[in-house]
């Protein structure tokens, strides 16, 4: 049960959002900007390094609904996203994406652990200063995402079917968007 | 040094800022609905919770700037370094203590909120608006300080900065930058 009322039809950080328009909108435009925007990292790329850090999180609702979107992204490949949870070090992606998931674990503990050889290790693969940038934002971001899910105890279901067509459709139209089903008709909070 | 090449001169979160602008717009507007519009708990109480999370994840800038914030609310500098000794003990209300419990907890994990925890809130008055906004509070100065600490930004130790930058933040709020260009010493 979450720990104050949230619409019960709405599972995970959506429930938070439609209890507070106000805030949910930043935080909606900001996931937008970082995981969709234009940006050398591909869509698919920067979903896999939120869905690292929400799996590191243990926040099953951030964890499962981004590893739907990245494996939408990336053509369906469910079996990449699992790899990248379990041991990136293993999985088929760039180099320069392993380099950044582990400045991107760094930053999930604590930003103070990323060293400037982490940061060399991930430019001599190629990486950009607003590819390490966008990194350690997307971790930090998530550790905030993955604290306000949990921290209000939202609903947040266990069946992965109920993410692999939410996670397609986010895939499709973006964050903005699809919170504007829930966020259009709710007035804000100062107006109730 | 920064990891990346940020604007010199500028301290913390405002060269990350400076360095992008598209993400700043947004994270402005959160910390600014969060910390600074109009709300049920008072300015000076809602800086003392991000100061809070900030000093437990020995974030310096945050931390100091927040700090700097509360003090400038409460026209007291004395309450927030209470809170960061012992919320317990702290000479706050007993609403903001039960708070100040729930973001500690968020800070580490949020997982680790019980229901208990919200009902002693709740004991002493809390809302549940004023509730969600403490968790988010803490979520989001879990952002902000991992964001200011893994760019390895420039943090100076400077009171006289803090306690500038934190008059001017309490009387404008958090949408547009209150730093001007510092000289790195």
């Amino acid at each position: 049960m979450p720990h104050i009322p949230l619409p019960p039809d709405l599972p995970g950080i959506r429930g938070a959002m439609a209890f507070r328009p106000e805030t949910a909108r930043p935080l909606n435009a900001l996931v937008e900007i970082l995981l969709r925007g234009p940006s050398t990292l591909t869509p698919g790329e920067r979903e896999l390094i939120a869905t690292y850090v929400s799996s590191r999180n243990c926040t099953e609702y951030c964890h499962h609904i981004h590893g739907a979107i990245a494996a939408a992204h990336l053509g369906g490949n469910e079996a990449l996203v699992k790899q990248v949870k379990t041991d990136f070090t293993q999985a088929d992606i760039s180099p320069k994406l392993k380099a950044l998931l582990v400045i991107a674990g760094k930053v999930q503990k604590d930003g103070k652990l990323v060293t400037a050889a982490d940061v060399e290790a991930a430019r001599k693969e190629g990486a950009t200063d607003i590819e390490i940038h966008d990194t350690v934002l997307i971790a930090a971001a998530f550790c905030m995402y993955n604290r306000y899910v949990d921290g209000l105890a939202t609903a947040q279901p266990n069946d992965p079917s109920f993410y692999r067509e939410r996670g397609k459709r986010v895939a499709r139209e973006g964050y903005v968007a699809v919170s504007e089903e829930y966020l259009a008709q709710r007035a804000p909070l100062a107006a109730r | 040094m920064p990891h990346v090449a940020l604007p010199e001169g500028l301290p913390g979160i405002s060269a990350g800022f400076a360095f992008r602008p598209e993400t700043a717009a947004p994270m402005r507007e959160l910390a600014h609905i969060l910390l600074h519009e109009p709300n049920s708990l008072a300015p000076g109480d809602r800086e003392l919770i991000a100061a809070h999370v900030s000093g437990r994840n020995h974030c310096h800038f945050c931390y100091a700037s927040h700090a700097a914030v509360a003090s400038a609310h409460l026209r007291d500098s004395t309450v927030v370094e209470k809170v960061r000794a012992d919320v317990l003990t702290a000479p706050v209300s007993p609403k903001l203590r039960a708070l100040l419990v729930i973001a500690g907890k968020v800070q580490q994990d949020g997982k680790l909120v019980m229901a208990a925890d919200i009902e002693a809130a709740r004991k002493e008055g809390a809302t549940d608006l004023e509730i969600h906004d403490t968790v988010l509070i803490a979520a989001a100065f879990s952002m902000y300080n991992r964001y200011v600490d893994g760019l390895g930004t420039w943090q100076p130790d400077d009171p006289a900065m803090y306690a500038q930058v934190g008059e001017q933040l309490a009387k404008a709020g958090y949408l547009r930058p209150v730093i001007q260009s510092l000289v790195p010493r």
